[in-house]
């Protein structure tokens, strides 16, 4: 399966070029940009893991993809998205989010049921790679 | 100015001599203002029928009464401050009307609705009557809870962000069991829809019950949400006869897990502050039907502009409201959808006559309602709804999803692709409101639904004047 969170997920995987374009368009809204990557990839997981702090003084799209690639290589196994931020007043929340990474094998989710009185489900969403410790759950290319 | 001097003889004398016309008037900024359009009965004069509309939105009645005495009447009486002749509508004028804000109940819209539009629309002395803007000052608006959630945490509950959200209503309206709608449902969302709607008439009748509904939704729902990893929903319409109704079903539909559930505006001011209540209070998001809205909005000569029923759904508290496509099969005239679009989202709405904006709006920090977009659209305008509607909006496209010649599921990803596609392209710097044909056709070599999609509907237009449109642009508009 293919997780479809974020912008651009029924799109062919972009390009390091297409990457590019969508962080000079963030950068060009003075929205700064930040990495961030999981291997729990849960539709109600929050927070990822940052790849160190957003870049509030980075302007340079060029410089955001190499640290784009720096986590792609510290993390091949895992997604990885890329955030732009817009702190104005009356928005100051995330403006774009996409995945730019993941792992090569998407086992998907698990839906488990747990039936109750009349006819109540109660459901629960699970991941397949979490039944590992985190850093074994994909494998790694 | 008036001639007073007659003011407390006793029977009948113009509203404009009982002060009710106050052309000096400078408002304050704790005024509610209201721009209504007049037209008079013949004879009537149009500072008098303006005066009348003040009057009878405020303190007046047909008579003198001496009982006015006893209080501080000035205060009380709405008074209208300015007349204008409308351009190129012989016989109407916009009166401006201000209102203390003494006149109204602390954060409740049928109390404010009351005043503003309660006797005053069936007044012989006016032909015609129609509620244009309102100017809600921050001191009135800060009594209103406004919406459960708005915009930004919408977003952030749902996890969504960048891209207009998806949504189709389930279709044929009536008539299918639950075990078949909960079908739709599932095809539409696993597809690649964020949302799925209940319409509005579908609340709970023999064919299909409420309870059996839900429970068949919430499965789809589940089920789309293991498929796909994203968050989905399904807005369970809750509309009913009672309040405990309404309660008892928005209650299991939290239960069983639901993130957003549906009311219609047919249930009426009270009920949708009480709901938006409860939305905030279970953290569910509250969308809101227009149902019914057309009966009153639709005439440019009399009723309530939708601008000011969006002005009340934002105090009212609603997270979601239907306010126009400009492309689709529903009326909706480019500028006055982008006044409705602006209302809902800003957080200042500076006048703006184009867009039949009379007032500047200032919403004091209260968070954004989600415009939907509904009714007669396809894959193939992407480019154009995003140009007219932005972003931070929901487009629904009902037959464009479950019409769609592959299936339910085809036609939702062939919604999102187009999307997602034409949302890259604009971020790139593309113009792509011109060269919106040509990124879906490319598009469309990656995803086959998309293709079909184009195929099918490529170039259907609903091209028809719109009846509501702005004073000040001479010809009407239409796309």
């Amino acid at each position: 399966m293919r997780i479809t969170q974020g912008t651009f997920s029924y799109l062919p995987d972009l390009s390091d070029d297409e990457i590019r374009a969508q962080i000079q368009y963030a950068l060009d809204n003075g929205w700064p940009l930040s990495v961030e990557f999981t291997d729990d990839p849960h539709p109600r997981n929050s927070y990822w893991e940052m790849w160190g702090l957003p870049m509030f003084d980075l302007h340079d799209a060029a410089g955001v993809l190499y640290e784009v690639n720096e986590c792609r290589r510290a993390y091949p196994n895992r997604y990885i998205k890329v955030n732009a931020y817009d702190a104005r007043f009356g928005r100051q929340t995330t403006a774009l989010s996409f995945i730019v990474s993941r792992p090569a094998e998407e086992p998907g989710f698990r839906l488990d049921r747990q039936e109750s009185a009349g006819r109540m489900i109660r459901y629960t969403t699970h991941p397949y790679a979490l039944d590992l410790p985190s850093g074994d759950r994909y494998p790694q290319p | 100015m008036a001639d007073t001097t007659n003011r407390w003889a006793a029977g009948v004398i113009p509203y404009a001599d009982m002060g009710y016309w106050q052309p000096d008037y400078e408002p304050k900024p704790t005024d509610v203002l209201a721009a209504f359009r007049v037209t008079p009965q013949p004879g009537v004069p149009p500072n008098e029928a303006g005066a009348a509309v003040a009057g009878e939105s405020s303190t007046a009645t047909w008579t003198v009464v001496w009982t006015d005495r006893l209080t501080a009447y000035e205060n009380y009486q709405g008074k209208c401050y300015r007349v204008d002749p409308v351009p190129a509508r012989e016989g109407q004028y916009i009166a401006h009307i201000a209102y203390s804000l003494d006149l109204f109940e602390e954060g409740s819209i049928a109390n404010l609705t009351s005043s503003i539009i309660g006797n005053v629309f069936g007044f012989k002395a006016v032909k015609a009557l129609r509620l244009e803007d309102m100017r809600i000052p921050p001191h009135y608006t800060k009594t209103f809870q406004g919406p459960a959630h708005g915009i930004v945490m919408e977003r952030e509950h749902l996890n969504k962000y960048g891209r207009p959200l998806l949504g189709a209503t389930t279709k044929p309206k009536l008539g299918l069991s639950a075990r078949n709608y909960g079908r739709v449902v599932y095809e539409a969302l696993r597809g690649g829809l964020d949302f799925t709607k209940d319409d509005e008439n579908i609340n709970s009748q023999p064919f299909m019950r409420w309870h059996d509904r839900y429970l068949f939704c919430m499965e789809a729902v589940n089920r789309a949400q293991a498929e796909t990893g994203e968050i989905k929903g399904h807005y369970l319409n809750v509309t009913a006869a009672t309040m405990e109704d309404m309660y008892e079903r928005a209650e299991f539909a939290k239960e069983l897990g639901s993130v957003i559930i549906m009311i219609d505006l047919t249930v009426g001011y009270t009920a949708i502050q009480s709901m938006a209540k409860w939305a905030r209070a279970n953290g569910l998001i509250l969308h809101l039907h227009r149902a019914g809205h057309g009966t009153y909005t639709r005439q440019k000569d009399h009723g309530v502009s939708f601008r000011v029923i969006a002005k009340w759904m934002r105090l009212a508290g609603v997270d979601h409201i239907h306010a126009g496509t400009v492309v689709g099969k529903l009326e909706g005239d480019p500028n006055m959808v982008a006044g409705f679009y602006d209302t809902l989202r800003l957080g200042r709405v500076d006048p703006d006559p184009r867009k039949g904006l009379y007032y500047e709006q200032d919403w004091a920090s209260m968070p954004g309602v989600m415009p939907v977009a509904s009714g007669g659209i396809h894959a193939g305008q992407m480019h154009q709804l995003l140009h007219y509607l932005g972003e931070d909006v929901v487009l629904q496209f009902g037959g464009g999803t479950i019409g769609h010649p592959m299936g339910i599921a085809a036609g939702a990803t062939a919604n999102r692709v187009a999307v997602e596609a034409i949302i890259k392209a604009r971020n790139e710097g593309r113009d792509y409101f011109m060269e919106g044909p040509e990124i879906l056709r490319a598009a469309a070599k990656h995803s086959r639904e998309l293709d079909v999609a184009l195929n099918t509907w490529g170039d259907i237009t609903f091209n028809y004047e719109s009846t509501d449109t702005p004073d000040v642009v001479e010809t009407p508009t239409s796309v």
